[in-house]
């Protein structure tokens, strides 16, 4: 049975993570990220899950051992931010390469220095190439219905690929939201236990992660890419079953107002929230503007995007990251790639902001959009990046 | 591997000891890359590789994993976990999750084979290299005899997290290293082996020297072989008449230089080290030196 509970996104995050039966978890803490693992310490305290928690002494160590368990065949979750994710950078690839199911929600914070512990998106970005798939949530409700839909996506033998489940710091991470959240048993009958093809086994015994030179390392690359086409059906498909049980359908991006936008936003997270907000506070007022939100990052949902935006005059991308000499944010690159080859394309502005937990005001976001709609009237782009809500 | 490489040697007398279903973990190094070159491999258990400094924290998740499926009735036998790491992977870049690994008591057991340096990729110092070696990053020049620092207590480090079993071992003393890996196996936690590798390559000796080095290593008091139980030492081969330090260093040409003129007095302060480690490890183990 359905009901409503009062949880940070954080929590909410722990709480799907016990709900779904994690075999291990292995995490070291940092904050925004930190209730995750507090939240579930408790479980583990109180004999909630059969879980083993591994409280590991870093980060590295964190995905060293979620890689390792998850070679097992068992179910594995872990949690990260900022420092953190940094740190297990070089792992992140060898869990994609390794074809391990690993969950882990990255609660996203600035980098250092200056050290910050706000959101912004630059720890992700940093690793967006790592071979994971990375689904973005808009708040605490998202973050919790992702988490358990990050597993079946993972684990499906078809798939076989580590998810990552991104909230915004503290905006969503430590923010209070009523969350509907499903029973145990509705939980375990969507995801049941996890069943691995390739494991460690004795009786069965196999090599995994040995030398590749030259003569085979392209083609399991290669692999990892093929199988990367796979991902936004199977991302769909399960939004939608997920839908059928809760009401809540999920695709790959979500729009607002497109339908007759002649102008439109586009954002990762929580930011998608108070775009709607604005969006439907101007639409009312006559002005032709929609927002579009990206939930599945990587892959990219290119052909989504493409449809998305077709028939739009301007388009503005917001990136909450700061990439140091890149001609514009990876969002906004990303897209701008993926229309290139289209003869009928919106004038493209990216909006970098929010940085450091820097906030983004529905005052912020009317501007947006009314620069949007100018450039649509002059029908050219005057400054291809924007810095909004900076002291320049 | 190269031709009387000591490390496969080190690998299957380790493997004669296992007592049942065993996954073997491996660090980034010689012994890895040897053995498992796609789509090849040597190993006959199920083995893993992950990256060159987390061993033991991939030891620490497999293990975990396994107590969760066995607590599910997933699982229904032990299974042992063997995780190899060289001196690089265990004195320098991989100690922290070794430590971290050791502190939270996960049921494994560790053996370094130690070659002293960093040897697949052309022969660099590490935290493991005894003074005076000459590596590529510690070279012996006209000035600067080899490496100035000393090597690394590995042993007292793994020792002082109060793990149950901790020990050295050469494979010129097979039986005693063997007895060893399976009295760590059968340890409920962590276990520590620290071996001794002599390395063709960095160490600049004949190919059918390896163990005749390392029982060298064993007679001249150089690498002492002894075991730390629940905190107590315990000397396990005596070396009543020691030979001098120098007929280890003779024969290595990572120690040639120590014979020239230039740098005399070098071969008596190695001397002078040997001993005192030697009477350290023979307080600890209430033995007479």
């Amino acid at each position: 049975m359905a009901k409503v509970i009062g949880l940070t996104g954080d929590h909410a995050i722990a709480y799907a993570a016990k709900q779904c039966d994690v075999d291990v978890v292995a995490a070291y803490p940092i904050t925004p990220q930190t209730i995750i693992v507090e939240r579930f310490s408790d479980y583990v305290a109180n004999g909630e899950v059969k879980t083993e928690y591994v409280c590991v002494e870093s980060e590295h160590s964190a995905m060293s051992a979620c890689v390792g368990a998850s070679t097992t065949g068992a179910r594995v979750f872990t949690a990260t931010s900022s420092q953190g994710l940094a740190l297990m950078h070089e792992i992140l690839y060898i869990a994609s390469s390794l074809r391990c199911p690993i969950v882990m929600a990255v609660v996203n914070r600035a980098l250092s220095a200056p050290i910050n512990i706000h959101c912004d998106h630059s720890d992700m970005m940093g690793s967006r190439d790592c071979g994971w798939i990375q689904l973005y949530s808009e708040n605490a409700q998202e973050a919790y219905d992702l988490t358990i839909q990050a597993f079946k996506i993972a684990e499906d033998p078809e798939i076989l690929l580590p998810v990552t489940v991104n909230l915004d710091g503290f905006i969503i991470s430590h923010c209070m939201e009523g969350v509907n959240v499903i029973s145990d048993e509705e939980v375990r009958k969507f995801l049941p236990p996890r069943k691995a093809v390739y494991k460690l086994d004795p009786a069965n015994p196999i090599t995994i992660g040995a030398l590749c030179f030259t003569d085979y390392y392209f083609e399991i690359k290669f692999q990892q890419e093929d199988v990367m086409k796979k991902v936004p059906a199977k991302v769909k498909e399960v939004g939608e079953e997920f839908g059928k049980i809760t009401g809540r359908s999920y695709g790959l991006i979500e729009t607002f107002g497109l339908e007759d936008a002649e102008v439109a936003v586009m954002c990762l997270g929580s930011t998608a929230g108070t775009a709607r907000v604005v969006a439907d506070k101007l639409r009312k007022s006559g002005k032709p503007v929609g927002v579009i939100k990206v939930r599945l990052y990587r892959p990219f949902p290119t052909q989504e995007i493409v449809e998305a935006v077709k028939g739009l005059k301007a388009l503005t991308v917001l990136d909450r990251v700061a990439t140091s000499g890149a001609p514009s944010g990876p969002l906004c690159s990303d897209v701008k790639t993926a229309l290139y080859a289209e003869t009928e394309k919106p004038l493209i502005t990216n909006v970098i902001y929010g940085l450091g937990g820097r906030d983004i005001s529905p005052e912020n976001l009317e501007d947006i959009f009314n620069d949007a709609l100018r450039t649509a009237d002059v029908g050219r782009v005057d400054r291809p990046i924007k810095y909004v809500g900076v002291r320049e | 591997m190269c031709s009387g490489c000591a490390a496969p040697i080190i690998v299957r007398q380790a493997l004669k000891s296992i007592r049942g279903p065993t996954v073997v973990v491996n660090a980034t190094g010689c012994l890895e890359v040897a053995t498992t070159i796609y789509p090849y491999t040597s190993w006959r258990v199920p083995w893993i590789h992950v990256a060159f400094e987390n061993a033991a924290a991939v030891a620490s998740g497999i293990e975990a994993a396994f107590k969760a499926l066995t607590k599910r009735g997933c699982l229904k036998e032990k299974i042992d976990i063997i995780a190899f790491g060289g001196d690089g992977g265990t004195f320098d870049i991989g100690i922290q999750a070794l430590s971290g690994a050791l502190e939270r008591g996960h049921d494994f057991v560790y053996i370094c084979y130690d070659n002293e340096a960093y040897m697949n990729t052309g022969i660099q110092r590490s935290g493991s290299t005894p003074h005076g070696a000459a590596t590529t990053t510690s070279p012996a020049g006209t000035v600067i005899p080899g490496k100035p620092e000393w090597k690394k207590d590995i042993v007292g480090i793994a020792a002082a997290h109060g793990i149950e079993f901790v020990a050295t071992a050469s494979p010129a003393y097979w039986s005693d290293y063997i007895a060893k890996v399976r009295r760590a196996i059968e340890v409920d936690g962590p276990a520590f082996i620290h071996v001794i590798q002599p390395c063709i390559l960095g160490w600049r000796f004949n190919s059918n020297e390896a163990i005749k080095i390392a029982r060298l290593a064993v007679q001249t008091r150089f690498f002492p072989i002894y075991h730390v139980e629940k905190g107590q030492y315990k000397l396990d081969i005596k070396i009543p008449k020691p030979l001098p330090v120098e007929e280890y260093l003779k024969p290595q040409g990572r120690f040639r230089h120590l014979f020239t003129p230039e740098f005399k007095g070098e071969i008596e302060k190695i001397q002078a080290w040997v001993d005192a480690n030697w009477a350290r490890i023979c307080q600890l183990a209430g033995e007479k030196i």
